[in-house]
């Protein structure tokens, strides 16, 4: 049994890796625009398919395709946030953007089904289905690529956010928005750009997910965006790193509970969620709320 | 009687007859312009999952579906009629099917109905034919849930799910003891389809001494399933029943298996190794050798139906006969046996054609010979385990039976 309680941690942390790429980019925007992202899901099939695109259409390997799909993804993002995000205002925008985000997760939901059909694809490679025995315990490939990648992605969030001029940007805005206006930033300029670095990085996440899922559809996205959001509620909303150490953290607790109740992990998952924002409501590296003026 | 009184009664006479002449040739007319008009298509209501968790398996009965319409009315359609198909889209939900087929009936009026797919939903779209009176015969809900109600409407075509690894277990309990599995695990997804078979499967085979060395029921709506498939090498078990409803379950699980070194001596999964090519496309070929699962049709079967409906789906959609999915055969039979019930009962009417198919008639499917009990299940389907032997779809078990080949016995490792 404590043989595979330590197999079961070590799943979750790995696991949690991938989550985390799937993550990141929806906290991102959320700290940055104040919207729910709720096409992230979506999203993160897409750049799943896009992986699939390039691997079977013109065997581009799934990390080699990530310098084409991230790219991609950023223009997607960029004119996601020009057509649907950037012309609501007023005080209804939080609330109109879960909307709009919606409305953009149904087309482009219906665009994979044009183009890919609405069955079952795979991402295939060598390096899935093999492992390393370390320590006594088989550690997947994929998985021990796909946590490096992840700490990479938050590790370059964290310099572009904290040692850039255009990070200083970012986190001005995230802090105030008019304040920030009245700098001289171009706040719309700041929000596009941040909204497509979201969706860039989730390019990453979705190849991960693709080649730790057993198969994904048009359709699969509903799976995941309750799970990503439980993630960085958790982690606090905004906090890249929290993403990262929240998705650690409920994947490892699933895992461990999966050992005795399979059903009850996902329960532990969302029960988790409760417990820690009972005692802390903003999440485990999110901002204290400050006192309204 | 005067010259004019008979003069009268002859013009009277003159004028019914011409009148009678008239009306004869009215109503003459009037039947020649009905026998040249059409007569109106059937139309035929269904919801399937066209979208959604069960979409690759909704769209394989609709193209079952679209093929026998299109074979039927290739030959005249049904009592003299074409057959019109009315399919809905469900996004594989449970509510959205109750309400299309509630629209079906009450707004589109349509004649008759076919069963969705997965008895998730077609368990509560059958109380909704059963309230209007329809007949509800299907394909993709043989778990015991569909029969649970005892609805008078519903017949499921295929192969009722609860016995179906029967042939598996009888030839594991067959093996002499050097050769039979000696531990056994059963991971089941938590669907009404897939947990009754493999529940079944473990209370025969652990009384015959095959040790239970894991058994969880895990939620199917997860993203991944790689914590339960750990769980299950931990084990170590040399049997593995999976109770799965797609590719992507079974798929997981094989390459979690892989992932940890670890091979099975025999692997069955509920469902999944059925979905031809898009099973292959998702394991690749040299690891589905081995892969099993139970079923009641494959593309080889020497059933002559089956191989006239083999040959038109290639024509229709291309691809080849072992990649197409048993869904589509399930499709099939449905409209096969609706519409021997019709021609057989002349008449479209539902409460007739309920009669008719519980009265203990043997009727003819693409997936073998239909008579159903007063439940609605198929009496008369067989199970048949199949294998995946390099890149070929054939059926092993029961052992023996026509068409059966030597079953691949211990399953060879992962290929990598």
């Amino acid at each position: 049994m404590t043989r595979q309680i330590y197999e079961a941690i070590v799943d979750g942390i790995l696991g949690g890796g991938v989550y985390a790429l799937m993550a990141v980019g929806l906290t991102l925007i959320f700290g940055v625009l104040d919207i729910i992202n709720i096409a992230q899901g979506i999203l993160v099939v897409t750049g799943a398919y896009l992986s699939y695109a390039l691997s079977v259409h013109l065997h581009i390997g799934l990390f080699t395709g990530l310098l084409i799909t991230v790219p991609a993804m950023f223009v997607l993002g960029v004119a996601i946030h020009w057509a649907f995000i950037r012309p609501l205002r007023g005080r209804e925008r939080t609330s109109m953007s879960l909307l709009a985000c919606y409305a953009v997760a149904i087309i482009i939901e219906g665009v994979l089904y044009r183009f890919f059909g609405p069955g079952y694809v795979t991402l295939r490679a060598s390096y899935i289905t093999s492992s390393i025995r370390l320590l006594g315990f088989y550690l997947p490939y994929i998985y021990l690529y796909g946590f490096a990648l992840a700490v990479a992605l938050v590790a370059a969030l964290y310099l572009l956010l904290y040692r850039t001029k255009f990070g200083r940007s970012v986190r001005a805005t995230m802090q105030d928005q008019t304040a920030a206006r009245l700098v001289g930033i171009d706040v719309n300029r700041v929000a596009a750009l941040t909204f497509g670095i979201g969706v860039a990085v989730t390019a990453a996440g979705g190849m991960a997910y693709g080649a730790t899922s057993g198969g994904f559809s048009p359709n699969s996205g509903y799976d995941l965006i309750s799970r990503l959001l439980a993630i960085i509620i958790l982690g606090g909303l905004g906090s890249i790193g929290g993403a990262l150490v929240a998705a650690v953290f409920m994947i490892t607790v699933e895992s461990v509970v999966d050992i005795w109740s399979p059903n009850w992990a996902i329960v532990v998952f969302y029960a988790a969620l409760v417990i820690v924002l009972t005692v802390r409501p903003e999440g485990m590296f999110g901002r204290a709320p400050t006192r309204a003026q | 009687m005067g010259p004019h009184r008979a003069r009268f009664m002859l013009l009277g006479l003159a004028a019914a007859l011409t009148a009678a002449l008239l009306a004869a040739c009215g109503s003459s007319t009037a039947g020649s312009s009905a026998s040249a008009a059409p007569k109106p298509p059937i139309l035929i209501g269904a919801s399937l999952s066209l979208t959604g968790d069960f979409s690759a398996d909704g769209v394989a009965f609709q193209k079952g579906y679209e093929l026998w319409a299109g074979q039927v009315n290739s030959h005249g359609g049904i009592l003299g009629r074409q057959v019109k198909l009315d399919i809905l889209n469900d996004n594989s939900s449970p509510s959205q099917v109750v309400t299309n087929y509630q629209k079906l009936i009450t707004v589109n009026h349509v004649d008759l109905t076919f069963g969705p797919f997965s008895s998730l939903l077609t368990a509560p779209a059958s109380a909704i034919a059963h309230r209007y009176g329809y007949a509800f015969v299907e394909g993709a809900g043989g778990a015991p849930i569909v029969f649970a109600p005892k609805l008078s409407n519903v017949f499921d075509v295929s192969l009722p799910i609860a016995n179906e690894l029967d042939p598996f277990v009888t030839w594991i309990k067959s093996l002499p003891a050097s050769q039979r599995p000696a531990t056994a695990a059963y991971p089941m997804a938590n669907d009404p389809f897939a947990t009754p078979p493999v529940q079944l499967a473990l209370s025969k085979l652990a009384p015959a001494g095959i040790k239970t060395a894991y058994e969880k029921i895990f939620p199917e709506e997860v993203a991944d399933y790689k914590a339960p498939a750990d769980d299950v090498a931990a084990s170590g078990a040399q049997l593995v029943v999976l109770g799965s409803t797609d590719v992507p379950t079974v798929s997981a699980f094989m390459s979690a298996f892989e992932q940890q070194h670890y091979n099975p001596k025999a692997f069955i999964a509920a469902a999944g190794p059925d979905q031809g090519q898009a099973f292959i496309s998702a394991v690749g070929k040299a690891n589905a050798t081995g892969m099993m699962v139970p079923n009641a049709w494959y593309p080889g079967s020497a059933n002559p139906l089956s191989q006239a409906m083999v040959k038109a789906y290639v024509a229709k959609y291309g691809g080849t006969a072992s990649g197409i999915n048993a869904d589509v055969a399930e499709a099939y039979s449905v409209g096969q046996v609706v519409d021997q019930a019709v021609t057989h009962d002349k008449s479209l009417s539902n409460a007739s054609l309920i009669s008719y198919l519980h009265s203990g008639v043997t009727l003819q499917s693409v997936q073998g010979p239909v008579r159903f009990n007063s439940l609605g299940e198929n009496l008369v389907a067989t199970a048949f385990i199949f294998q995946w032997q390099n890149g070929k779809f054939v059926q092993v078990l029961p052992a023996g039976a026509p068409g059966s080949v030597k079953i691949l016995y211990p399953k060879p490792g992962w290929a990598g």
